[in-house]
């Protein structure tokens, strides 16, 4: 209803006859007269303006400054608040999903940290009994979720398609090879998945000619063999170093990936010694290696000596003379270690790396024979079920033309195969090739389809590692892009209705849990059942050629050294090479090369010299094996094998056998990665009949090798206080007093504990109020890994610099893990040469000798961090205080403060400041994974990015540390004893480095703290660290 | 025939019988006259240098401390070398004109108006190392107390680096008014002489209205006397408060109690040394050989043998030390200085410094002026290579051998470095053309230009006759001709 109403403003406008008044009122806009004359007006009234010229130009000035930084646009963030806020996300605080990496190469139950539904860190599943610790790889597969060289949806011959068509054409292909003689193949990982074993034999019956072949691309097929020749199933035989009291090894790097890895939990917990014992551990090997590192005795042999040594122990410890020749030492050697394993009898094990069916036979032999409670047959590893035969035969069918449709799922055959052109010759004659891959890569560019799969952070499975211990796997964040895993396409294709999410559920509930509730076990992540749920689906084995154990060792005693022997292994840092586009494992300094971005020859210092390899130390007036900044060099060999060569630069690896050479799998990737990604040398060339070692020919040739080593110098100097250590023998007899001494300092010409406040500049102030955080690295448990040092980088968004840089010594690792040689044959040795100098003349001959490792070093791995010193030389001479000390112990470092005089790092005795050099984020000069949008989803939202040109260093993760005070307050509670855990701390499986407050005594910290084996690095500076060490302890009693 | 016997005890600190307007003339001639091509010449090629450092120093803003050689152990390398030798150059001025006016030292006037313009000119230089070796330089007002709304934040006293600005902001500011002080009554004379009045307003206005009146000459002698005595302290603490950044830290090789006594009589040295380079090139092409005599270079070479020695006891005082102490860092830290990989660095420093100016225990060397040329820039680069082996040597393999590395420095290093020379160059010559480089009113005081003229008349047996008149005001009585007794 309209109104009516007239509204009017005065008597007049209301009168309907207007006033002429009212009319012009209402013509005009203004009522009264606008002075246009006084602000335009003439030359008078303007030369009589208020306003000048000055006034004029600075009006101008302002308004076009004005306007001109208006035009300024600020850097537009999209952010997107929730419309409806999902139940579980709350904004700054993190998700935890239990899941399992099984990518083919590892294994292992894992606990994934979501912010805001992303998936920014890996962590360790403590609920899991096996697989549950996690390397550094594991560590850094987070980031490969974020991989801006993913494949972003189906192809079909490099061009975009649907997932509809992909399947519906895959389907009529396979439809159409029905009834062929044309066989189809599933080239498949070892996916260790009892859901898709069964798929895969649904997948079977509706597809006749269908054979599954699982292909590990660094077998241990011999192994699997001689397990499944001796035990009737695939599998390995499950190792539990806990319960070993005398190890030996040979040649099989077990702290490494031998068997697919994950034993060095248990290992370390056999290393610290309680009630006077602790491990003895042996190692037979080549190359140098982690469990070499670690061993208390390391002989370095070839690897056709370690067969015929193999063959004389099993001939010892049954007590028959098996014939074969080994040099004098090594025939001792293995006779002690003959003894020592009799003498610990069932608490000893014998493991081999020997590929090679005898050995592995022999083996488990031996392991029978001694009864070892470390060995467990019945439980075997199904981490590794490759069958080298049917990957041999498929290449030669393939090229036959019998094979129709090569279907690959987690493999990339076209890098790792040693004959790789045939599988591409061969892959060009089937009808039908489909890659399932997350990168276009070495298989996918040559492949019809490109199956885009997910990440498995992005899908749902099972697996079940060891015999009745399963883990499932879960999706912790939506696809990203438009891929879809190998087990849903493979269950369209097979027809069946629902996701592999139903189909894995349905398949657990009827065969795994046996009424056991699903979402407990999907929460916990793992299930431990006394049945396996596996189905076989690999070809059926046929054991005949296996010969018996007599005949074995007759074999293996009369293997013959010839030329140069090979052995190729796996990195730590990159294991097969599938995350090879990953910046994080690229600058993942290998643990004892030290090197970054490369693989290498691993050579002898001997064979070196002989060869022609070996480079003198650099003067002023040359640069030899090191350039003017420091980096090192090296020359190039070219290593042929069978016809095969590679031009490959050669490093000089003290403990490497002489006549043997080593070189590591997982480089020289060419698809799929970026430019900077695309490092060393591939090794699969020379992996014939996937034998990691193989006869070479090693000869020098021309050019020079920029290496890129985090840690240039390589021995001790004898500082025995930097790395104390100590025998079993001496630790058990004497106190610790004489092993672990305190340091001593001169007041008074007196000798004065250092710790005494006597010899302390500054006043204390009470440090038992409230939390304070102390960290112990114990140095017997610490075997190396660097699953740390990945963890640090995903939890503080430390930057990746690229290669150049750290050939500059411009790592930023906040923590590293250094590894020394022995000068001598023992640190011990070095300590006394030291002190045995006399004279200025010796000095000057000693410490120049001092600089080289032995041949056969001994070697000690040292975690250094922050130290967040209680008096920190960094905090006195910073000038604007952005290096201060909390009240926790922690050694602040304020980023927003920091102008970057970079004095204390210059302070810093234990060298961990880490500088800014440049801007390593959103940078095209740094192109790695905080240069892009999709890479910097992995960053940690409760760590600051820091910028250019600050300094940065270990904060202790004060974020989770905050964190847990705040969930405890909020909970009203006090903070649980142990509760505290820093990112290297939980990272640590072999309980290396516990984290804790020393103010709360139930923790462990406050033990280990006082621990009679405790000390602090370079304590004599006065510097009273919050970081503890532990005396190293070697058991060097031979039995 | 002498009416009586003089000894002859101090031989005259200015030769060729200057008469005070001789004094004017020589000195003004520069300002009043016209560049000479090859003041042109060097004076481009300081430019160019000085352009090209600051070409360096932007790149090096704009892109990152990473553009240097420096690495995650090698935290300072060539910045505070140069730093550390620039203020040590520094150094000569003050000593000159403050310590030397305390000891009455009358050779001190020949020289201190340059040693000054040395020392502010090189204390500039010095003064950029800090800033921009910072990673973050435009926050460089962050190091100076002043207050704030970023919350409590105050700097951090305890720093020596904090010291540092407060040291150097102090002598370059007393230096200043030091060396200004002694301008303005020469600045006076430059402006009564002008007669362009663009020259007459600047000089005007930079002698700060000095009249020359009896009142203005006593305040002059009292400021100078003051800023003398407060001037001298200076010349000790800066540099020891620079040893300070190494002395206090706990890096074996830094941490030394002999570090501010060795540091302050390497200054000296290394200031004199450029001293000697500067004016003995100076007193050639501004035609100054008769202020600036071999008297006074032989005076300066034996200065640079005296903190030379001194300097040479230091560094075995520290071999002994770090043998002596018995604390295996500090004694590695010293083997490696002397062995390792950059002994050639320490065996230059150790031939430069302790070596060379041992040459000038010869009179014959030490009264050569090439010689003391050669050697004066041999000094200086000795100087730059001691800084160089304190700060590289000591950081590069300290406590934990796993860190140990090597340092090289990038185009960038090389180029502030050649770009600060060139900022100095640039300065001093637009000062050499520009100011009275020689002190003229005090020069003029120590002139006997009267009576010795008087004396040489009445030795030639001339008379003394119409001798009082002014030669330029009566022209035609030319009195008697007065023989060449030049002694040296």
């Amino acid at each position: 209803m309209s109104s009516n109403k007239k509204y009017w403003k005065s008597v007049e406008e209301l009168n309907p006859s207007h006033s002429s008044a009212v009319e012009t009122l209402k013509q005009k806009e203004f009522t009264q007269e606008i002075p246009v004359d006084e602000f335009l007006g003439d030359k008078e009234t303007l030369e009589s303006s208020s306003t000048t010229r000055r006034d004029f130009l600075k009006y101008v000035g302002f308004s076009t400054a004005a306007a001109s930084l208006a035009a300024c646009e600020g850097p537009v963030i999209k952010s997107i608040p929730y419309v409806v806020q999902p139940e579980q996300i709350i904004p700054g605080v993190a998700n935890y999903y239990a899941t399992a990496i099984a990518n083919g190469y590892d294994f292992a139950s894992v606990l994934i940290k979501t912010r805001e539904g992303r998936p920014i860190k890996v962590e360790s599943n403590s609920l899991a009994k096996s697989n549950g610790g996690i390397n550094a790889r594991v560590q850094a597969s987070v980031l490969d979720l974020y991989d801006n060289q993913r494949v972003v949806g189906p192809q079909k011959d490099g061009q975009a398609i649907s997932w509809g068509e992909l399947t519906a054409e895959v389907a009529q292909k396979l439809e159409s090879l029905k009834g062929t003689d044309k066989s189809i193949v599933l080239l498949t990982q070892t996916f260790a998945s009892p859901s898709t074993s069964k798929l895969i034999a649904d997948f079977k019956q509706k597809y006749t000619n269908v054979s599954h072949v699982v292909y590990d691309a660094i077998s241990e097929s011999a192994a699997a063999d001689a397990y499944q020749n001796k035990y009737g199933s695939r599998g390995l035989a499950n190792y539990d170093f806990s319960k070993a009291h005398t190890i030996v090894s040979i040649g099989a790097d077990f702290l490494g990936d031998w068997q697919g890895g994950g034993f060095d939990a248990a290992y370390a917990q056999g290393r610290i010694p309680k009630n006077g014992k602790m491990s003895r551990h042996i190692q037979f090997e080549a190359n140098m290696s982690l469990s070499g590192a670690n061993a208390d005795k390391r002989v370095a042999i070839k690897p056709s000596q370690q067969k015929v040594a193999l063959a004389k122990l099993y001939g010892k410890l049954v007590g028959t003379a098996v014939g074969g020749n080994l040099p004098a030492h090594l025939e001792t050697a293995v006779n002690n270690a003959a003894s020592e394993l009799l003498k610990a009898g069932s608490n000893a094990v014998v493991l081999s790396g020997i590929q090679d069916v005898d050995a592995q036979n022999i083996v488990l032999a031996i392991n029978e024979k001694l009864n070892s409670k470390a060995f467990d047959p019945s439980n075997p590893i199904q981490t590794r079920q490759g069958n080298d035969k049917a990957v041999a035969q498929l290449v030669s069918d393939m090229n036959a033309g019998t094979v129709g449709a090569v279907i690959m799922a987690g493999v990339n055959p076209a890098y790792t195969l040693p004959n790789a052109a045939a599988f591409v010759k061969g892959l060009k004659q089937t009808e039908l090739s489909v890659a399932f891959s997350m990168k276009n890569d070495e298989t996918a560019s040559v492949s019809q389809y490109v199956a885009a799969t997910s990440h498995y952070l992005e899908s749902w499975g099972d697996l079940e590692t060891k015999k009745g211990h399963y883990g499932l796997m879960q999706p912790t964040i939506r696809p990203l892009f438009d891929t879809k895993q190998f087990q849903d396409v493979l269950l369209e294709l097979v027809g069946t209705s629902g996701s592999y999410h139903d189909f894995v559920k349905s398949f657990w509930k009827s065969n795994v849990l046996k009424g056991s509730p699903w979402n407990d076990s999907l929460h916990d992540g793992v299930y431990v059942s006394s049945t396996s749920a596996t189905v076989e689906t690999a070809d059926a084995f046929d054991g005949s050629a296996i010969s018996s154990i007599g005949a074995a060792v007759n074999a293996l005693a009369a293997t013959a050294t010839s030329g140069m022997e090979l052995t190729l292994y796996p990195k730590t840092g990159m294991g097969d090479g599938q995350q090879a586009n990953n910046p994080w494992l690229q600058e993942f300094p290998d643990p004892l090369t030290r090197t970054t971005w490369d693989n290498y020859l691993t050579v002898s210092e001997f064979d070196a010299k002989e060869l022609g390899f070996f480079l003198e130390t650099s003067t002023f007036f040359s640069e030899n094996s090191h350039d003017a900044n420091g980096g090192l060099n090296g020359k190039y060999a070219n290593v042929s094998v069978n016809g095969v060569t590679v031009k490959v630069p050669v490093i000089i690896q003290p403990g490497q056998a002489r006549g043997t050479v080593g070189m590591s799998f997982g480089y020289g990737r060419t698809q799929g990665l970026k430019t900077e990604m695309q490092t060393g040398v591939n090794a699969y060339p020379l992996y014939n009949d996937f034998n990691t070692v193989q006869t070479a020919t090693v000869e020098l040739t021309e050019g020079k090798h920029e290496f890129a080593c985090v840690q240039l110098h390589n021995t001790l100097m004898g500082r025995g206080d930097i790395i104390k250590e100590t025998t079993l023998e001496i630790f058990n007899t004497e106190s610790a007093a004489d092993w672990n001494p305190m340091t001593m300092v001169s007041l008074n010409h007196e000798e004065t504990p250092v710790d005494s406040p006597d010899v302390d500049l500054w006043d204390e102030f009470d440090r038992s109020i409230g939390h304070h955080f102390n960290l112990s690295i114990d140095l017997n448990s610490c075997t190396g890994c660097g699953a740390c040092v990945i963890a640090c980088h995903a939890e503080n968004n430390v930057p990746v610099v690229g290669k150049e840089e750290i050939r500059r010594s411009r790592d930023m690792h906040w923590l590293r893990i250094d590894r020394y040689y022995s000068s001598d044959e023992t640190f011990e040795g070095d300590n006394t040469t030291k002190d045995d100098i006399q004279g200025l003349g010796s000095s000057l001959s000693t410490f120049g000798e001092m600089e080289f490792p032995s041949e056969n070093p001994q070697v000690a791995f040292q975690p250094i961090m922050c130290q967040h010193c209680n008096h920190a030389p960094c905090e006195t001479v910073c000038p604007v205080a952005a290096s201060s000390h909390g009240r926790q112990g922690q050694n602040h470092m304020a980023y927003n403060r920091c102008v970057g005089t970079r004095y204390c790092a210059n302070n810093c005795p234990y060298k961990v400041r880490r500088f800014n050099w440049f801007l390593y984020n959103e940078n095209d000069e740094f192109d790695y994974h905080m240069n892009n949008d999709l890479g910097r989803m992995v960053i940690n939202p409760d760590v600051t990015v820091r910028s250019r040109g600050v300094m940065e260093k270990c904060s202790m993760c004060i974020q989770m540390t905050q964190k847990t005070i705040l969930d405890a307050k909020r909970d009203g509670r006090e903070v649980n004893p142990d509760e505290f855990k820093t990112a290297c701390s939980s990272a640590c499986d072999s309980g290396a480095i516990a984290f804790g407050d020393i103010n709360n005594k139930k923790s462990a910290i406050t033990e280990l703290k006082d621990d009679e084996r405790a000390y602090h690095l370079l304590d004599h500076v006065g510097t009273k660290p919050n970081v503890v060490y532990q005396v190293k302890v070697r058991n060097t009693n031979e039995a | 025939m002498a009416s009586h016997y003089e000894a002859p005890i101090r031989r005259p600190l200015v030769t060729g019988e200057k008469s005070y307007h001789d004094v004017t003339l020589d000195v003004v001639a520069p300002v009043e006259g016209k560049a000479n091509k090859l003041w042109w010449i060097v004076f481009s090629i300081a430019l160019a240098a000085f352009s090209w450092g600051i070409g360096c120093m932007i790149y090096t803003v704009s892109t990152g401390i990473g553009t240097w050689g420096l690495n995650k152990t090698v935290g300072w390398a060539w910045d505070i070398t140069n730093f550390v030798w620039w203020v040590g150059i520094g150094h000569a001025g003050t000593l000159i004109s403050a310590v030397l006016l305390l000891f009455r030292q009358k050779w001190r006037m020949a020289i201190n108006r340059s040693a000054e313009a040395m020392t502010i000119f090189s204390v500039i230089q010095a003064g950029l190392f800090p800033i921009i070796h910072m990673g973050r330089p435009w926050l460089a007002y962050w190091v100076l107390p002043i207050p704030n709304q970023f919350g409590s934040l105050w700097v951090n006293f305890n720093s020596p680096l904090l010291w540092d600005v407060f040291a150097i902001s102090t002598y370059l500011s007393v230096s200043l008014v030091f060396w200004w002080t002694g301008l303005l009554p020469d600045f006076a004379m430059i402006r009564d002489r002008a007669v362009r009045p663009f020259q007459k307003k600047i000089y005007s206005l930079l002698s700060f209205g000095w009249s020359g009146r009896a009142k203005d000459w006593q305040r002059f002698e009292e400021v100078s006397l003051v800023l003398a005595g407060l001037a001298t302290p200076l010349v000790l603490s800066v540099h020891t408060i620079v040893s300070f950044d190494f002395a206090t830290s706990v890096i074996p090789g830094w941490h030394t109690t002999i570090f501010p006594p060795y540091f302050v009589a390497g200054a000296i040295f290394s200031g004199f040394a450029m001293v000697n380079t500067l004016l003995i090139i100076m007193r050639k092409v501004c035609n100054l050989e008769d202020y600036i005599t071999v008297q006074h270079i032989e005076l300066m070479n034996i200065v640079i043998m005296i903190t030379g020695s001194i300097v040479g006891v230091a560094y075995i005082t520290e071999l002994f030390i770090a043998w002596y102490s018995g604390v295996e860092y500090e004694q590695y830290a010293f083997l490696n200085r002397a062995t390792g990989p950059y002994a050639w660095a320490y065996w230059a420093m150790m031939s430069c410094n302790v070596f060379s100016p041992q040459f000038m225990w010869f009179k014959r060397l030490r009264t050569s002026i090439m010689f003391s040329f050669f050697i004066s820039i041999v000094v200086n680069i000795g100087m730059w290579f001691e800084r160089f082996v304190i700060i590289v040597t000591s950081l590069h393999r300290d406590y934990l051998p796993s860190s140990w590395t090597m340092f090289s420095p990038t185009f960038v290093d090389i180029g502030i470095f050649i770009g600060t020379i060139g900022f100095f160059f640039v300065l001093f010559l637009l000062y050499a053309r520009t100011f009275p480089v020689i002190a003229q009113a005090e020069v003029k005081t120590i002139l006997k230009s009267s009576g010795q003229r008087y004396k040489n008349i009445r030795e030639a047996g001339g008379s003394l006759m119409g001798t009082g008149s002014d030669e330029r005001t009566t022209p035609k009585s030319k009195p008697a001709k007065t023989p060449k007794t030049k002694k040296e």
